[in-house]
């Protein structure tokens, strides 16, 4: 059972800040960490490979930094690391990173499961997995909480709806997002500590992958940020007059107008 | 202080604080309370590799000594010495096995220690045989190819929930203490059974039990070095073991420290902090280098062990009876900066103080420690006379 993790490190919650020319996020420079839901990707990898052999090679794209966010990775159970980056690759919307991952994974052939989680707690667009799936022309499960059954090509999955959860059978490969509540990530092991002190990861540029240049960037993105910031937050209290009928006609006719 | 540690005493000593403070923190109070023993926490230090340290490469360990087992122990400790006493034993019930075991016991038992996922212990204590460890009434006799133990060992560390422990029994009663012998004893052995688990002062996340031998047969092939050895293995594991009970009572005073300096900065009398009266500062001044100079002793007999010296009985007992009387101290001064506070179950301090008074007990009595250290004192002299 091959399986790949797809992570990004993201910047610590507490650094955000946004270039004003570009309405991206500035990532240099800030110490990062792996973005959070993707620690119960990794995990469950690392489950799902103690349950039925195999290796987990996770993959991030992103600037030169984010080689970190893979070595502690490696210190978490992961066998391999690839690092997906380029020049190029700046400023890529989910689109656009989604179709290098896709690139990327192309690469690497030989996969059984791709866990990526819900969504990144910088960009929280939760896209990356579904169209991760659609370029690769394979299955896709949101929202896993367990990982009920897995066998060759075949896989069983329970998925959080707002009630409850559905079960979901899938051949495989297949993609999946996961949700923080299927598992509780380990702690780092020292032994994968030590390993991931030397463990060498290579870096796959644009060409390496075989990535178009105008599909990949900037440009390869049809997403445009036109402004990013806080919505203001207002709170108005108004005490209805009268008695309780006259108030009540108040009040409609506020949801009225609201409506 | 910087005690030069090597980046992989580093790695090691985040990882054990990290395990201490998202994984035994948050539940201390409750294992304390409950008298809970933390097989969730030994899951966690097994998955981390902690279990490793202490084994040499060849089965599957670390390789790293007694000196990294030590930073560990005092890690986990800070947080809680009940769990970090049931890490430490595991290292107790190993070290017999190191020093004396065989080819075949090494290869038998040391992977699936380093793994964590069975746990030992070491049985000596009975109910008439305490710092008079001659006066054991435990037995093993000879039949076929198997020892027949009878007998009970009292307060056994893991003891219910270790599965494997080494135990010192009487294999030829003429002899004295040269007719006592060690044996690998696995939980579930017929004729094995555990008696009443004990209700403790302090140390309470730890399990403490008695363990009962009727016609318990143990193969031949457990009998740990040979026969009659049995004390001199008891004696050569203590001189090991002892620098990581002097590790368990650094990291407990540590955290009794540390929770110290953070009350006297935030609690107001008089107007001010008492962090700016001079009787808490000399109190805090005190606890530290008491602390620091207990650690620096600590980690100076470990290294001693690491180095292959041949003996070094009376630098572990230093270590022991120095930082446990040292943590004594200081958890009951830490009791007094946080004053009535620190007497209610609702602050940590008087767990620390609770916890810390078994470290002055066992393993050696600081006074039976004190005879030790005194004989090889006067040995020395006399050699030279």
């Amino acid at each position: 059972m091959n399986i790949v993790v797809c992570i990004k490190q993201v910047p610590g919650t507490t650094e955000i800040k946004i270039d004003p020319d570009t309405n991206t996020l500035v990532r240099e420079g800030i110490p990062g960490v792996i973005n959070p839901f993707d620690c119960y990707a990794l995990e469950e990898a690392v489950r799902l490979r103690e349950r039925c052999d195999g290796k987990v090679t996770v993959i991030s794209m992103g600037p030169p930094q984010a080689e970190e966010a893979l070595r502690e990775a490696i210190s978490l159970g992961a066998d391999e690391a690839i690092l997906i980056s380029d020049r190029a690759f700046a400023g890529s919307d989910t689109w656009a990173t989604s179709y290098v991952l896709s690139r990327a994974i192309a690469k690497i052939a030989d996969y059984d499961v791709i866990i990526c989680g819900r969504q990144t707690l910088d960009g929280d667009t939760g896209q990356v997995g579904p169209e991760l799936s659609e370029m690769l022309r394979i299955p896709f499960v949101a929202y896993v909480s367990k990982v009920e059954e897995i066998k060759d090509d075949y896989m069983r999955v329970q998925r959080m709806v707002e009630e409850g959860y559905e079960t979901i059978e899938m051949s495989l490969p297949a993609v999946i997002t996961v949700v923080k509540e299927i598992n509780i990530p380990r702690l780092p092991s020292l032994r994968g500590s030590m390993k991931s002190k030397t463990v060498e990861i290579p870096v796959w540029s644009a060409e390496d992958i075989g990535a178009e240049a105008n599909k990949a960037g900037i440009t390869g993105s049809p997403t445009r940020v036109v402004k990013i910031f806080f919505p203001k937050r207002e709170q108005k209290s108004e005490i209805m007059q009268g008695n309780l009928e006259e108030q009540i006609d108040q009040l409609m006719k506020k949801l009225e107008e609201i409506v | 202080m910087d005690y030069f540690l090597t980046e992989q005493q580093k790695l090691i000593k985040d990882l054990a604080r990290k395990i201490a403070e998202e994984r035994i923190l948050p539940v201390r109070a409750e294992l304390d309370e409950k008298e809970e023993f933390p097989w969730a926490i030994v899951k966690d230090i097994a998955d981390s590799d902690l279990f490793r340290i202490f084994i040499p490469e060849q089965y599957e360990g670390l390789g790293e000594g007694l000196f990294a087992l030590c930073i560990a122990t005092e890690e986990l400790s800070r947080a809680c010495c009940g769990v970090a006493l049931t890490y430490a034993t595991d290292a107790l019930g190993t070290i017999p096995i190191l020093l004396y075991g065989t080819d075949e016991q090494k290869q038998k038992y040391l992977p699936i220690i380093a793994a964590g996922t069975k746990l030992t212990a070491f049985g000596l204590t009975e109910s008439g045989a305490g710092s008079d460890a001659s006066a054991m009434k435990t037995t093993a006799t000879l039949d076929g190819d198997d020892y027949i133990l009878n007998g009970s060992k009292q307060f056994i560390t893991n003891g219910g929930e270790a599965e494997l422990y080494t135990i010192i029994a009487i294999t030829d009663p003429t002899r004295g203490t040269r007719g006592a012998s060690a044996f690998l004893v696995e939980k579930g052995m017929p004729g094995f059974t555990f008696g009443k688990k004990e209700q403790k002062m302090g140390i309470r996340a730890s399990a403490t039990s008695e363990l009962v031998f009727h016609n318990c047969r143990v193969p031949r092939d457990n009998l740990v070095g040979r026969e009659g050895l049995g004390f001199i293995v008891t004696m050569k594991t203590l001189d090991v073991s002892r620098p990581a009970v002097g590790a368990l009572s650094v990291g407990l005073a540590q955290g009794a420290l540390e929770a110290a300096v953070a009350y006297a900065r935030e609690r107001k009398q008089f107007g001010h902090p008492i962090s700016a009266l001079q009787a808490i500062q000399h109190m805090l001044a005190n606890m530290a280098m008491e602390l620091e100079a207990a650690r620096a002793l600590v980690y100076a007999a470990a290294r001693t062990v690491d180095s292959g010296a041949k003996d070094f009985t009376e630098e572990g007992a230093m270590a022991k009876v120095f930082a446990t009387d040292m943590a004594m101290k200081v958890t009951t001064d830490a009791v007094q900066v946080f004053g009535g506070v620190g007497y209610m179950r609702d602050y940590p301090v008087e767990k620390m103080m609770r916890d810390a008074k078994i470290n002055q007990i066992y393993e050696g009595t600081n006074q039976v420690l004190r005879n030790v250290i005194a004989l090889q004192l006067l040995k020395r002299k006399a050699l030279r006379e």
